[in-house]
């Protein structure tokens, strides 16, 4: 029951981080690139204020899969590189953190781009 | 500007996207909450094949991107997004769908300046700031604990 309740919280706190970023595109034609920097900026405070670590402990992937997940990834690994390294920390530690996604997505992104043909244009 | 509400209404209704927000937000809700179920439960699966948290979270989130990279050059993504919204743009997949559909399109325009660089028109941005915002945190929370002497 514990592991089905985890999956009830994924979803619903992941479900309503995306709902919140629907609103902002209805509400104030905020272009997805702009709703993408802002998730992942707010995650980074967040985290930074330890607000967004209970949510993780919380929800799971609810609260790590959405971009809000990366900015909090990205505050955690500047955290521990600067109690590890010092000062250096803040400039190591946000791209040790996030280096497997950033490479998996620009190496995937290649061989995808590579493979496939494209199609129609995404819309901005 | 001075204008009545139900001349800020009619306005507001001509400008708003044809789509209703009654059935937008709650597909976004749906979909966007099932990306992340998916992502529970590949986290759960590597932590259960002996993984440690951090690199069970890793792969989880590499092997969202690779669905998303290989749903979007298959042209599926881009179908689930007409009618999921913010609920396919605000999960990792969404940022990777982001990377790979520009990169797509612009391969036209060679593999450097087209592919290469349109790659990061999206997620570039997104880099910039968070990256700098990390940077800055950082070095506040270095001055934080140097005078309170290590926490």
């Amino acid at each position: 029951m514990d592991t089905f309740m985890e999956y009830v919280w994924a979803f619903l706190v992941g479900g309503a981080l995306c709902a919140v970023g629907q609103v902002l595109i209805d509400l104030t034609k905020l272009t997805p690139a702009r709703i993408l920097t802002t998730y992942v900026v707010a995650g980074v405070i967040l985290g930074a204020v330890g607000l967004y670590e209970p949510l993780v402990d919380f929800a799971g992937g609810g609260a790590t899969v959405p971009l809000t997940g990366f900015g909090y990834l990205l505050s955690k690994g500047v955290r521990e590189a600067v109690l590890e390294h010092g000062l250096i920390g803040a400039f190591t530690g946000g791209f040790t953190s996030a280096a497997a996604g950033i490479a998996a997505a620009i190496f995937f992104g290649l061989i995808a781009a590579l493979i496939f043909k494209s199609g129609s244009k995404i819309n901005e | 500007m001075n204008i009545s509400n139900q001349e800020y209404g009619e306005l507001a209704k001509r400008h708003s996207p044809p789509s209703s927000m009654y059935k937008t937000i709650p597909m976004a809700f749906v979909i966007g909450g099932g990306i992340c179920t998916l992502g529970e439960a590949l986290l759960n699966l590597y932590e259960y094949l002996g993984m440690g948290k951090t690199n069970a979270g890793a792969l989880t989130s590499m092997t969202l991107i690779f669905l998303s990279a290989l749903f979007t050059g298959l042209k599926l993504y881009d179908r689930l997004a007409q009618c999921g919204g913010a609920g396919t743009l605000v999960p990792i997949t969404g940022f990777a769908n982001a990377m790979v559909s520009p990169a797509l399109d612009f391969k036209s325009e060679g593999f450097v300046l087209g592919l290469g660089a349109k790659m990061f028109s999206i997620a570039g941005p997104v880099i910039v700031y968070g990256i700098s915002a990390s940077v800055l945190y950082g070095i506040i929370y270095y001055i934080v604990i140097l005078f309170m002497g290590g926490l």
